[in-house]
């Protein structure tokens, strides 16, 4: 992991939407007035004539890319989180997920991390939401390389994916060459004290975490669960099995979140005592994003109190 | 096959008159007020207007229906059943777990359904994405969306016509069966919907208000929206609820329930061959 370059998610994905937008022609983007922030407008720059400004409507903007899916094209739709999976809903479940549609919804500002924004720009419940419906791949990608992957990688599954980004810069963790696959997770370490099951923007947490625990001589992996659905189950199986303790990390709430897909796994695999790092039940406040992983015990110093 | 004759085309939307009856009837459950309102507009649609072929449903440059009132499935079935995209005997296994004909349209399950729908307001924005695919790939391809005046009252239905207008998409045709119901009255006292042709005016569109049960006034309307350039039209079709069966016209009870053995037969008596 390389603390001093850091990056957005949203930005590794507006870079990588480009790219992928000069190779495969039959993309399409849409977004909702937030194109700056989405760093879509990287793509619109690019290929004008295949960027779909809609206003701040991102109902209709979600219906709109099933439209295009219905008629052949592949539509990556963004906006923030809060408003993709919360506000258009409905939209995601009946117009998409349910015929199935070929749409790529990119969410970025999830999470606590959004920062000084506050509460209602904080999504943290939209992992919960978007794995519970049927056909819909859930992805949350943990730093610029493992996000340019993704970006690519879900063009080439045919039906709905959602992908969840971030604002806050975070390290990055990967080298280029390596390698990922939808529904396999990553491990990092090959620890027996620990397993710190992550996701997002507070894996880099983690894996401080785990340097820091291995000055004080206790071993823990690190395993980066880049895809919530399909989850890896063979690898939160063999975790509880190899390690003494499981923790889960997300940005997003411990109800219905990762914390619980872990649960869901081990309750009917390997049962065994979890602990759930994430927002308890709370809605987000204003303050910078760093103070706010601070405020919420989602740093690395919170990971290592648990030891 | 375009079938131009008025008198031929109303005799086919006598047949789909009796077969949303009878769908509904069998299943004991189905809207047949507001799939008897629009029977005239699918008629033409599907008999004179739209380039498609029911050998090849998916064909890529047909022209596209999206029902975004999808409740009205009946009227959908049986029209497209009567085109010959499946067979008519299907119809009877409407909104039945053994067969395929959902109570809302399921691209997926049946031959020619364009658009899945169900959960209103949200049709029109569907159809603008294939209208937007057609302009981008210049397939020419029209698109066309049937929308109900209750239904109007979603907000997205608004969003979505501002993207019409934005795009320019003149390949497509907006039609609000406007026959001035629905579940809980008359819209004026639910929501208060007064002008709807101002309203599309007001959103950009070309405005064309016909009687949406006179198969020549529904053929003309068409017509005059093809040859619109450089904005999408609005047919705001006066029709009315439950059209053809005497004691289902102009009745909101009729919006959502199934007819019983006696008024089964009188409505099939009244709409005769």
């Amino acid at each position: 992991m390389n603390e001093t370059i850091k990056k957005a998610t949203r930005q590794s994905y507006g870079e990588a939407l480009a790219e992928l937008g000069k190779e495969n022609k039959n993309i399409v983007v849409l977004d909702a007035d937030l194109s700056t922030a989405t760093k879509t407008n990287i793509f619109a720059k690019e290929n004008a004539e295949r960027f779909f400004q809609m206003g701040i409507s991102e109902q209709d903007m979600m219906s709109t890319a099933a439209g295009f899916a219905a008629s052949g094209k592949i539509p990556y739709a963004s906006t923030f989180a809060v408003f993709a999976a919360g506000r258009a809903y409905d939209q995601i479940r009946n117009s998409i997920c349910y015929p199935n549609l070929n749409v790529k919804i990119c969410a970025t500002h999830a999470g606590i991390t959004v920062g000084e924004d506050g509460a209602t720009h904080q999504m943290l419940e939209d992992i919960s939401m978007m794995r519970s419906l049927p056909n819909m791949t859930v992805i949350v990608t943990s730093d610029d390389t493992q996000t340019k992957w993704a970006v690519k990688e879900i063009s080439k599954i045919k039906g709905p994916v959602y992908l969840r980004l971030s604002r806050m810069e975070t390290p990055i963790i990967y080298e280029e060459t390596q390698k990922f696959e939808i529904g396999r997770a990553v491990q990092i370490g090959e620890g027996t004290d620990a397993s710190i099951i992550a996701t997002g923007d507070v894996v880099c947490e983690a894996i401080k975490a785990k340097k820091e625990l291995e000055k004080q001589g206790i071993n823990v992996r690190v395993i980066d669960i880049h895809t919530i659905k399909p989850i890896d189950k063979e690898m939160i199986v063999k975790c509880a099995k190899e390690t003494k303790k499981i923790i889960t990390l997300e940005d997003h709430n411990v109800i219905g979140g990762l914390g619980s897909a872990v649960c869901e796994v081990l309750a009917e695999e390997y049962p065994c005592k979890v602990i759930r790092m994430g927002i308890n039940d709370q809605f987000g406040k204003s303050g910078k994003a760093e103070e706010l992983l601070k405020y919420f015990k989602l740093t690395s110093e919170n990971i290592i109190e648990k030891f | 096959m375009k079938i131009t004759e008025i008198k031929e085309l109303e005799k086919i939307s006598n047949k789909i008159r009796k077969n949303i009856i009878e769908q509904v009837y069998i299943a004991k459950s189905g809207h047949p007020g507001g799939s008897l309102s629009c029977a005239d507009v699918l008629t033409v649609l599907y008999f004179n207007q739209m380039n498609i072929d029911e050998k090849n449903p998916k064909a890529p440059l047909r022209d596209r229906f999206v029902l975004s009132k999808g409740h009205c499935s009946p009227a959908l079935y049986a029209v497209l059943a009567e085109r010959g995209y499946f067979e008519k005997e299907k119809l009877k296994e409407f909104r039945s777990a053994s067969g395929n004909l959902q109570g809302h349209p399921d691209m997926n399950k049946v031959p020619g359904v364009d658009m899945t729908t169900g959960s209103l307001g949200q049709g029109l924005s569907a159809a603008n994405g294939m209208a937007l695919t057609s302009k981008l790939n210049h397939d020419g391809f029209r698109v066309y969306c049937l929308l109900g005046d209750g239904e109007i009252e979603e907000g997205q239905v608004w969003e979505a016509a501002m993207t019409s207008y934005k795009y320019k998409l003149d390949n497509l045709c907006v039609i609000i069966d406007n026959n001035n119901l629905q579940i809980d009255g008359n819209i004026e006292n639910v929501k208060g919907l007064d002008n709807i042709e101002g309203k599309f005016k007001a959103f950009g569109f070309n405005t064309i208000i016909i009687d949406g049960n006179n198969i020549e006034q529904i053929i003309d309307a068409f017509e005059t929206a093809k040859l619109t350039k450089g904005k999408p039209t609005a047919i705001i079709a006066k029709t009315i609820k439950g059209q053809g069966v005497s004691f289902m016209e102009n009745q909101a009870g009729w919006h959502g329930k199934a007819p019983s053995k006696e008024e089964y037969q009188r409505a099939i008596e009244e709409l005769g061959n």
